[in-house]
């Protein structure tokens, strides 16, 4: 009976992304949801058991705070493993973008209001560059966005100069996201924009029909092009989209230190990827969800966070970091295979 | 100035275009940039000596002073020099390459600050049999190869460091220590001078944490908040380089911590941590010299083509800044925004 089902809900969406298949979509993504949530939960309760220092308000808005430049990232980058893609250059391309709005706002003296939007508009010309990489000159992703992530990487050194740019005229722009916005608390502005990313990456993906085709392209990518989607003018549109987020991103990282800094970025892809896989997105494309990102993205801040309140040595911290991915993504093969 | 961003960002764009059209080559971008001026200003000088400079990095402020302090050199001796390092300090096999590719110009002599000095044990020794003197810098080489060694001993900086946090917090607390990395002889020595100072002189002092952020400032950051909350009667953080310093800082800002509550002492400069120090977010900090790294390792290379004989280390010296010195012409020198 189960395998009926779940060869009929293949067959349906290997024809055409129907509403029906959507549905089915998100009831498996809510399980996954459920899991990822749960484990949430219980680090959160084991590091509060094990430290009195770990929940409290202060602490927990400093995670948020750590959680939101890969967090940010993480949901734009969901939109791209959906597909079957992936984009390595998000990291090194947020340092690219803060080290432009230091351009826009230092060197050209434009409004911040300007330069924080050209700064993510130019994050999604590097999406759209990638998409154009990976849909129309047929570049696999992998490649694609590596090279994409080493032009980044090397294009924040010669714009900057291999120097911070500094805000130093417009220190406004600091506030973008270190301003405190509830009375009493720490609760900073960038935090704020991470959860109305959250918002428009959760109603993107599952209210529209850029999202409709970024499962429907990563179930079956042949059936949605013969259904007559235009699956390469799609891919370019999901990468350009993913590219905002990491504009997004760039701008509050440089925002945060006030600063443009145009080394580093690397390895943040690889945090992000991961908050994504632990979330339940799937690297094989066509399943994930922008509730099991953010809880992913808060899975590897908390255990980060925790990690280091309660003092473990940092060579063990990476250790644990990667056994939890490694048993996340376990626990989500053996669910599937209950399932089928 | 805003010219030459303006140059930089047109040729970024250039070479963002040029890239979409050859991407599999774009591995070797970052080197070939490099090489290509170092070749240029090479050929332009061929009655000049040349002397190959390969540093442990090169677009960190500290490395640009130190480019800078070589430049100073190369002038006043009238020899010709070339300056790279890789991107990071962990691309030993990107530095051992442009080693390869320093000697392979045949140079008159070359200053080298290793990031492994096993990995670069061959081409030291294919130096030394070519006759070309190689003087160690920075960290140094751990080789007997190398004719002298220009370096900041950071044993004893980081001792200096101690010594002012200590009389900071008045003698007794609790201090944690904010450290680059766990196996860089600069980052086991910034971290065992300060650790070895508190056990042997202040016995009220607590060590109560050592952590490692990368000197990445948003990390260290994330780090130093940790840290803070899971100790709350803290005194105080000493933050090991540049980004682990300013990282600290961060953290402080980003609690909203009363301002003496907690006192940050840092290690290098660079303009961030400058305006810390005269705002009083920051205490002081110890500075290296590296424009004096630069200019005496070009000096001492020069020596050495000459024939002279110098002794093994070469100190450049490092000093405590804070905000009433921080505008002294001597710490002004050797400080760098």
């Amino acid at each position: 009976m189960m395998t009926q089902t779940a060869t009929k809900n293949d067959q349906a969406s290997s024809t055409e992304p129907s509403r029906f298949d959507h549905l089915k979509q998100s009831a498996r993504g809510s399980i996954q949801q459920l899991l990822a949530f749960a484990s949430l939960i219980v680090i959160i309760a084991v590091f509060s058991f094990l430290s009195p220092h770990f929940l409290t308000a202060n602490n927990l808005i400093s995670i948020l705070t750590a959680a939101t430049v890969t967090g940010i990232l993480a949901l734009g980058t969901t939109f791209v493993i959906i597909t079957g893609g992936i984009d390595l250059s998000i990291g090194t391309g947020m340092i690219l973008c803060g080290v432009m709005t230091g351009v826009f706002l230092t060197y050209w003296g434009w409004p911040i209001w300007l330069g924080v939007l050209a700064a993510i508009a130019f994050g999604a010309l590097i999406g759209f560059i990638n998409g154009i990489n990976v849909s129309i000159l047929g570049i696999p992703p992998f490649i694609a966005t590596l090279g994409m992530m080493l032009i980044a990487s090397g294009l924040s050194l010669v714009i900057s100069g291999t120097r911070p740019i500094y805000f130093n005229d417009t220190p406004a722009f600091g506030d973008i996201m270190n301003l405190p916005i509830i009375p009493g608390t720490r609760f900073p502005l960038g935090v704020a924009f991470f959860i109305a990313a959250m918002v428009v990456a959760w109603f993107l993906l599952s209210k529209t029909v850029l999202g409709r085709y970024t499962f429907s392209i990563g179930s079956n990518e042949a059936a949605t092009q013969l259904s007559g989607v235009n699956v390469r003018k799609w891919k370019v549109i999901i990468y350009t989209v993913s590219g905002l987020f990491v504009g997004l991103a760039g701008v509050l990282a440089a925002s945060r230190l006030s600063s443009a800094q145009p080394t580093g970025g690397l390895g943040l892809e690889l945090e992000a990827i991961a908050a994504v896989v632990i979330g339940g997105t799937s690297l094989a494309g066509g399943k994930g969800s922008i509730i099991g990102t953010v809880v992913g993205a808060l899975i590897m801040a908390v255990l980060t966070n925790g990690l280091r309140i309660i003092s473990v040595p940092q060579e063990w911290q990476s250790v644990a970091v990667g056994i939890v991915i490694l048993a996340a993504v376990y626990v989500d093969m053996l669910r599937r295979r209950k399932a089928a | 100035m805003k010219k030459n961003h303006l140059t930089g960002f047109a040729a970024g764009v250039a070479a963002m275009s040029f890239a979409l059209v050859g991407c599999s080559s774009s591995d070797e971008g970052s080197d070939d940039t490099m090489s290509a001026e170092a070749d240029s200003s090479a050929a332009t000088s061929e009655e000049m000596p040349y002397v190959a400079i390969v540093s442990k990095g090169f677009q960190h402020q500290f490395w640009q002073a130190v480019n800078a302090g070589a430049d100073q050199a190369a002038e006043e001796f009238g020899v010709e020099i070339t300056f790279e390092g890789p991107d990071t300090e962990a691309d030993v096999d990107q530095q051992i390459q442009m080693l390869q590719t320093a000697l392979d110009r045949d140079p008159d002599a070359i200053g080298f600050a290793a990031l492994d000095s096993q990995a670069a044990g061959p081409l030291l020794e294919q130096a030394q049999s070519s006759d070309i003197p190689v003087v160690a810098f920075d960290s140094g080489v751990d080789s007997d190869i190398p004719v002298t060694t220009a370096s900041t001993d950071n044993k004893a900086a980081a001792a200096e460091a101690a010594k002012q946090m200590v009389e900071a917090i008045g003698g007794e607390g609790e201090v944690a220590l904010i450290v680059h990395d766990q196996t860089s002889v600069t980052g086991v020595d910034r971290r065992d001078g300060f650790i070895e100072y508190i056990e042997q002189n202040a016995p009220d002092v607590e060590i109560v944490d050592t952590q490692y952020g990368g000197g990445d400032q948003a990390e260290s950051a994330d780090l130093a908040k940790a840290i803070i909350s899971a100790n709350p009667e803290l005194d105080g953080i000493y933050g090991s380089n540049e980004g682990s310093a300013i990282g600290v800082v961060q953290a402080v800002k980003e609690l909203a911590l009363p301002a003496d509550q907690l006192i940050v002492v840092g290690f290098d400069s660079g303009q961030a941590q400058m305006d810390a120090i005269r705002d009083g977010s920051m205490y002081g900090a110890i500075t290296q010299n590296p424009v004096g790294i630069g200019y005496e390792t070009v000096k001492a290379a020069v020596e050495a083509m000459n024939g002279e004989t110098l002794p093994s280390t070469i100190d450049t010296g490092f000093y405590w800044y804070n905000a009433d010195n921080i505008d002294d012409p001597e710490i002004a020198a050797v400080l760098y925004e």
